[in-house]
């Protein structure tokens, strides 16, 4: 099989959703010593892409779009850690740490962003759901992270988004993190309220979004 | 005379409803639900259930499910303020309450949504107090004025202070369950007097997929041992929480609602692929509500569900079709509580001017269940006699007999000629709701409320404010 027709199975896998195939062939090109970062973004990142604009077309629903970003993470999981020993792995992109705000407990929308933005390209910390607002600045701090993403379905724990904004200037850290908000009750309104640096109304704008924000749009 | 048949909808062919529960019960003997409550774990160990207690998975045989299934009475009463009016939770007889519980108003001058205060909760009891066909209440606004550890019991306080109807509500804390007991209690002069008249239904929801939290099983456990009634409100949402497919949503609601007993409810709904969000107006969303209400009345237990309500944010054609698809396929389905009225947005908002509508709604529902009677011997030979060609029925004294039991007043739907409807101002009929709602309210008269009781409740409230923490005062507002 010739490199080009090996990428394109690669896509294919991942617009399909197919967790094992996009594990499979990530292996094989491992063991067949292909040059990894061009496999990244010539096999797997293209699915991705094709995946978003299935769902900008209506084509592709919460299903589809949540199987290929597992698909792309079965890739990622193998890929990653040799990227990583050949010093490419920063090449990779920014630093993302995500989580649901504390007392808030729905995490589906959130994995969703994790598993879209890991897709396409950032590293992502997922802290799960419950988490407290200082807990996102430690992480960040800790990683080097780029932007914080917080999510919150409820009303009464949306307001701990403007709290996490009010930490960061406590610490004199606002200027270092951009902060991103989504969740049912977030809007692009509240984002300016609170001084965020965006708003994200699904996964693909959230990807869009991030990316637009560390530059790499 | 020949009896008049009650209307009814059966979606699911008996085959399936055994099919279905059968597969619940597997579901809960091989899988079982996680249940995160210490006491409920050595409960439901003793009854012979197995119990991991490490990791509070418990997986239920069919046995110990059968024999609760047999002590759990199909038919509950409940009783309004005074004691003196009952209403059957049960067989097929429907009721409506409010959706609750709704964070926001519908604010009708802005048309936006806008979070509740107290005094909007004031005017929603006052509001449902005045709407006939709504029979009981709900605690279903939060005030957003309210310190929120007490924003439960809260509701329930003004609840009992405006209205004689009964009451479904529900605990937000552990600590809630307690001083709501309390006050009504209180109003039955007595905690014996609140088991053998309950005056409210306290919801517990699991946490689909097949989850128990700590908070709701709690509730569960605490109203059980003081004889107040439960209703399980289990929402799976289809594809996300739940099997996308409307049986396999059934299985497990099944598998939910025995887990936990008594009133066999439900907040399911299909989930908007696209959207990510829950439509409690969706078609399918109904279908899945009136086939497990189906599955109930199988299992003999009372029935309830979340219909006659709209995801819409304003009061549209939308909230329009969708509440009333909701209304009439619930009461053919005989769910015994239907919570919905009132409700837009996902469950998280009340307008007053829909509750004025759907009260309409469900008068229209309330006709169609009264079905279509012989009402004479004979039917109508007798109203032929003396005919004359031509003839006009509107002075026929079978006219004047019958007409107004047959067919109920228009309310607020718009009968006019298009002439008069223009000169009368084009007004639709959320306006005439408006309208409607502010006569209404001016009209409210609060039901006599013996001052002992009163200040039973104050002081429950005040108590409550004090040991979780907050200030609160016995109420000015009402």
């Amino acid at each position: 099989m010739t490199k080009t027709e090996t990428y394109a199975r690669m896509s294919a896998a991942i617009v399909a959703g197919d967790r094992d195939e996009a594990r499979r062939l990530a292996e094989d090109a491992l063991r067949s010593g292909l040059e990894l970062l061009e496999v990244v973004e010539q096999g797997y990142l293209p699915g991705i892409q094709k995946v978003g604009e299935l769902w900008e077309q209506g084509e592709y629903f919460l299903p589809e779009l949540i199987s290929s970003a597992e698909a792309m993470k079965a890739a990622m999981a193998v890929l990653e850690p040799a990227l990583n020993r050949q010093g490419a792995g920063t090449a990779m992109g920014g630093k993302v740490v995500i989580g649901t705000v504390e007392g808030d407990i729905h995490d589906i929308g959130k994995n969703l962003v994790a598993s879209m933005l890991q897709a396409g390209g950032f590293e992502v910390f997922d802290l799960g759901a419950d988490v407290k607002m200082e807990r996102f600045i430690d992480k960040a701090e800790e990683v080097g992270a780029a932007v914080i993403c917080l999510s919150a379905l409820l009303t009464t724990t949306m307001m701990n988004q403007r709290r996490l904004i009010g930490l960061l200037r406590d610490k004199g850290l606002r200027a270092k993190y951009k902060v991103l908000v989504g969740g049912a009750p977030a809007t692009r309104k509240w984002a300016e309220e609170i001084g965020a640096d965006g708003y994200a109304e699904n996964a693909v704008a959230a990807v869009k979004l991030a990316k637009t924000l560390v530059g790499r749009a | 005379m020949i009896e008049t048949r009650k209307p009814k909808l059966e979606l699911l062919s008996q085959a399936l409803v055994e099919r279905i529960v059968d597969e619940g019960l597997t579901l809960l003997e091989r899988l079982g639900v996680l249940v995160e409550n210490t006491e409920a774990l050595a409960l439901l160990q003793g009854a012979g259930a197995s119990v991991d207690r490490a990791t509070g998975q418990v997986r239920i045989g069919r046995k110990i499910v059968e024999a609760a299934l047999a002590k759990t009475p199909a038919i509950l009463t409940l009783y309004d303020r005074t004691g003196s009016r009952a209403f059957t939770v049960g067989g097929d007889e429907v009721h409506f309450d409010p959706g609750s519980a709704a964070v926001a108003l519908l604010d009708h001058g802005t048309q936006s949504e806008r979070k509740a205060t107290t005094a909007d909760l004031v005017e929603f009891i006052k509001l449902v107090e005045t709407l006939e066909h709504l029979h009981f209440q709900s605690t279903g606004l939060i005030a957003a004025d309210v310190p929120s550890p007490v924003a439960d019991a809260f509701r329930l306080y003004a609840g009992l202070c405006l209205s004689e109807k009964p009451f479904v509500t529900g605990t937000f804390r552990v600590e809630g369950f307690r001083p709501m007991k309390d006050m009504l209690a209180a109003v039955r002069g007595g905690e014996r007097g609140l088991k053998d008249k309950p005056l409210a239904i306290f919801d517990a929801c699991p946490s689909p997929p097949l989850k128990w939290s700590n908070l709701t099983t709690q509730s569960l456990i605490d109203a059980a041992r003081a004889g107040v009634p439960s209703e399980l409100i289990g929402m799976g949402m289809t594809g996300a929480t739940s099997p996308t497919t409307i049986a396999g949503t059934l299985v497990q609601h099944v598998a939910e609602n025995l887990s936990g007993l008594v009133i066999f409810g439900g907040s399911p709904s299909s989930f908007d692929m696209r959207k990510g969000t829950t439509p409690m107006g969706a078609m399918e969303t109904m279908m899945i509500d009136a086939a497990y209400a189906q599955i109930g009345k199988h299992l003999k237990l009372p029935t309830h569900a979340y219909m006659a309500l709209s995801d819409a944010k304003v009061n549209d054609p939308q909230a329009g079709f969708e509440t009333a698809l909701g209304a009439v396929l619930a009461a053919l389905a005989g769910v015994n509580v239907v919570s919905g009225p009132g409700m837009l947005d996902f469950e998280s908002t009340q307008s007053l001017e829909k509750l004025v509508i759907d009260d309409g709604i469900c008068a229209m529902v309330y006709r169609l269940l009264d079905g279509i009677a012989q009402r004479d011997e004979p039917i109508a030979l007798g109203a032929f006699e003396g005919f004359i060609p031509g003839m006009s029925f509107l002075t026929h004294p079978n006219t004047r007999r019958w007409y107004r039991t047959e067919h109920i007043p228009a309310g607020l739907a718009d009968r006019d000629p298009y002439e008069a409807w223009v000169s009368a101002g084009r007004t639709s009929i959320v306006d005439k709701a408006h309208t409607d709602v502010a006569k209404r309210l001016k009209a409210y008269a609060a039901p006599a409320l013996p001052e002992g009781i009163r200040k039973d409740l104050d002081g429950i409230m005040v108590a409550y404010g004090r040991s979780s923490g907050v200030e609160i005062k016995p109420a000015r507002e009402f």
